[in-house]
This record gives structure tokens, sequence and C-alpha cells, in this order.
């Protein structure tokens, strides 16, 4: 059955490359979500989303780069995209910003929900993200100013004063 | 108690502060990277079965 593309035309052999190497990212995807939004239904959806805007934009993609990162910034350019538009769709709620993406981890989580989880989702987004790229996912600064679309510097002050926030919250 | 407080030689530059060497490592870093890479090696949930098959739909359209 899978075969069957192969069929199509002699392009499928860089289509079939960029096609696994996109698929052997989704675990990454899959932890780089679940850290931005907290709800693993809704980051698994981001991600089967991530990777339909990734296959749609793989014209895009210039071979030899970076694709975790490529990925990594769809993923995270769609997360703050469905952000704003629930944002806009529960407007009467004043201020509820974050309102579904970024919940406080689910209750039906409770068991699972550490110290360390509550505190992240009290950071603002920009310094959780800063984190999780360059403290948890191993991204270099450099990376984690590509994924993020700002400067070197940012990132490094994002991640400076999120540690400073995480231990403070957490009185370390 | 150690008798001889290396830190305090009057000569000695402060770059090596007990407190800097405590950031390289506190145990809510080590927490936050295993947040992140127990999802990595998560098995996949049933429902990205579906999006292989997803990829080829969108080759043919």
């Amino acid at each position: 059955m899978m075969t069957d593309g192969a069929s199509h035309s002699g392009r499928d052999g860089p289509q079939d490359d960029f096609r696994s190497a996109l698929l052997g990212l989704i675990p990454h995807l899959r932890a780089f979500a679940r850290g931005l939004c907290g709800r693993p239904d809704l980051a698994d959806d981001l991600v089967q989303e991530t990777v339909m805007k990734a296959w749609a934009a793989r014209e895009r993609y210039e071979a030899g780069t970076n694709m975790k990162a490529w990925t990594f910034r769809i993923l995270r350019n769609h997360f703050l995209n469905e952000i704003r538009r629930s944002s806009r769709m529960t407007e009467m709620d004043e201020g509820a910003e974050d309102l579904h993406l970024v919940a406080a981890p689910a209750q039906e989580d409770a068991l699972h929900v550490s110290d360390l989880q509550s505190a992240l989702y009290r950071l603002p987004k920009e310094r959780r993200e800063a984190l999780l790229l360059v403290g948890a996912g191993g991204f270099s600064y450099e990376e984690a100013a590509q994924v993020c679309g700002v400067p070197v510097g940012t990132i490094k002050s994002r991640v400076a004063r999120g540690r400073a926030q995480l231990m403070a919250i957490l009185g370390e | 108690m150690l008798s001889k407080p290396h830190g305090t030689r009057p000569g000695q530059p402060r770059s090596e502060r007990p407190a800097s060497r405590k950031l390289a490592a506190p145990r809510w870093a080590d927490e936050l990277r295993k947040l992140y890479d127990d999802v990595v090696s998560e098995p996949l949930p049933d429902s990205f079965n579906d999006l292989l098959k997803k990829l080829d739909r969108a080759d043919d359209d």
C-alpha cells in the first residue's frame, strides 16, 4: 500500500527522504508542543497540523539546512496563531489570553503535574519556549533564535530570565 | 569545617563563586529535560497512524 506512492514519478526519492525525516521528528515535535501548551491532546493536534503544514511547504525547505529548527518554527508559529485565534473567539473573557491552549496543566493529569510543570506555566510563554528549546530540547542559542525568529541575544536573555524566575518560584 | 578557606585569599578573583557552580545543574534543570525526554520516548498515539495516509492524500491533490 505504502509503495503506491512510488509509482507517481521519479521525484519520489527526495520526497521520501523528506517524509521520513519529517516523521522522525514527530516525537520531538510532540515534546515541544506538550511543553508549550501543557495539554497532551491539544499538543498532538498541533503536531499533526504542523506535520501537514511542513509537508505542504516542503518545496520551501532548503535541503541540508536544519530541518528540526524549521519544523519547530512552523509548530511554534502555528501555536501562537491558535492562541490569538482562541482569544479572539473568547474575547468576552477579558484577559483570558492563553485560555484554552495554555491551560494550567489539565485536571485529569493532576497526578503527573510536578512543581516544575506548574512553575513552567506561570512563566511568560516567550521564556517558557526559550527554556524548553535550550534547557530541555538541547537547542543551541542560535537554533532557538532561528525557531523563535529573534536575535540570539534575545534568546539568551529569555533563558536567563526564565531560569531566574523558575528558581524564584520553586524557591531553589 | 575546613580550616583553610581558600576563597578569602585577598588577590583571588571572585569568578568562581560556589553559587555559579550550583547554577550549572540545579535539580529542576534535570527535571525539565526529563519532562521533555519522556515525551520524546513515548510511543506515538494511534491518531498518528492516519497521518501517513493524510500525507499521501495531500500528495494527490
